[in-house]
């Protein structure tokens, strides 16, 4: 029953790894990349299960949150082109959040 | 006070976890490891303190109330009900869909009740947050029916009422 | 059969196909803001009723609590990253795609 799980989570990574190939934006992609991530965590969970060896899920939380990281890194990236840009409001830039 | 309190007693908490259950009265415990993970949670807790992130954003020790505990259920029900309505969509050959830009009011007078309201419309399928501002949330619906069900305001008032007086 | 065994498997299964649903909505929704969707249901309901079915098969041990830290770190922070791509390809100037027959009105 695990291995069906598998078979199902291999679908979605391959299938989020289609989006990311196609696109069209580059926020597709981001998007896909975060679904693609969400199933890894997924994966090494169930993984570990398959093994019998639950020690795995460390694994799925640290990338549970590096994966978010990862995400808002990224878009950071695409927003201001440098990473050690502090992000604070500028009345200039439409950026209410 | 009563957010560095949480904060450190919820990463000691989670230290404990993760260490394997090195407790005193536990199998593994090593009272020198023990020790360590005192100190390295005070250290970091000192950290948070020096960046200024332990208040009521950074430990939301008022959401931790009898309300939060009914909006939970609440909000899975809601979660689980919009998933099987959107799968459904997905999955139909003729993709019923009619996505749609809606702005609802977001009653919550802080920051961290809009965050919370923000992130359950995003955590309903079919209905994404675009754009939060003070008073106001740009709503983005897969379908019609769904920016009518956030439009409603239902999940508005529960987050406010989530709120409380603090 | 033990009915705990049983309904964890149940749950795996409706998690997979809440998985391989939402992927194939990534694929098949023709808009950016509309594929957000099919993500969060990859986010919420595949990766819950999954986590949950592993939970049901750990049962009470340490295992259980890491589990349920994990659906909590995605619960957390999924709608999280989910809004700020939405933010960001509006703020950039992406318009959404409107309107579209809806076979149901």
């Amino acid at each position: 029953m695990f291995a069906a799980a598998m078979i199902a989570i291999l679908t979605t990574m391959a299938l989020a790894l289609f989006r990311a190939a196609l696109g069209p934006t580059v926020f597709d992609r981001v998007m896909a990349m975060n679904s693609f991530g969400t199933s890894t965590v997924l994966f090494i969970a169930v993984l570990g299960f398959l093994n019998g060896r639950p020690d795995f899920l460390d694994l799925a939380l640290v990338y549970a949150l590096i994966n978010f990281i990862a995400t808002i890194a990224v878009l950071k990236y695409f927003k201001y082109g440098d990473l050690a840009e502090t992000g604070r409001r500028d009345p200039s830039e439409d950026t209410a959040s | 006070m009563r957010h560095i309190i949480t904060l450190y007693l919820l990463l000691l908490g989670a230290w404990t976890l993760w260490s394997g259950l090195s407790w005193p009265w536990g199998e593994h415990f090593e009272p020198l490891v023990a020790v360590m993970g005192v100190l390295s949670t005070a250290l970091v807790v000192f950290l948070a303190w020096r960046m200024d992130l332990v208040d009521a954003e950074g430990a939301p020790v008022q959401l931790t109330t009898f309300r939060t505990v009914a909006y939970i259920p609440w909000l899975a029900w809601e979660i689980v009900k919009a998933n099987i309505d959107v799968a459904r969509r997905i999955l139909d050959p003729r993709l019923p869909i009619s996505p749609n830009m809606i702005e609802v009011s977001a009653s919550q007078s802080s920051e961290i009740g809009r965050v919370v309201y923000a992130n359950s419309i995003t955590l309903t399928p079919g209905t994404v947050s675009v754009i939060v501002e003070e008073t106001t949330i740009t709503v983005h619906a897969l379908t019609r029916e769904a920016g009518e069900a956030v439009e409603t305001g239902d999940m508005d008032r529960r987050v406010t009422r989530l709120e409380g007086s603090d | 059969m033990h009915w705990v065994d049983f309904l964890s498997w149940a749950l795996l299964i409706g998690g997979s196909f809440f998985c391989v649903t939402g992927a194939i909505g990534l694929l098949r929704l023709p808009d950016f803001y509309a594929r957000l969707h099919g993500a969060g249901i990859i986010d919420t309901l595949g990766a819950g009723l999954i986590l949950i079915g592993l939970m049901l098969q750990a049962g009470l041990s340490l295992v259980t609590v890491k589990l349920l830290f994990i659906l909590f770190f995605i619960l957390i922070t999924s709608p999280t990253a989910t809004h700020a791509i939405a933010h960001t390809a509006r703020v950039q100037g992406l318009e959404p795609v409107l309107g579209g027959e809806d076979g149901e009105q």
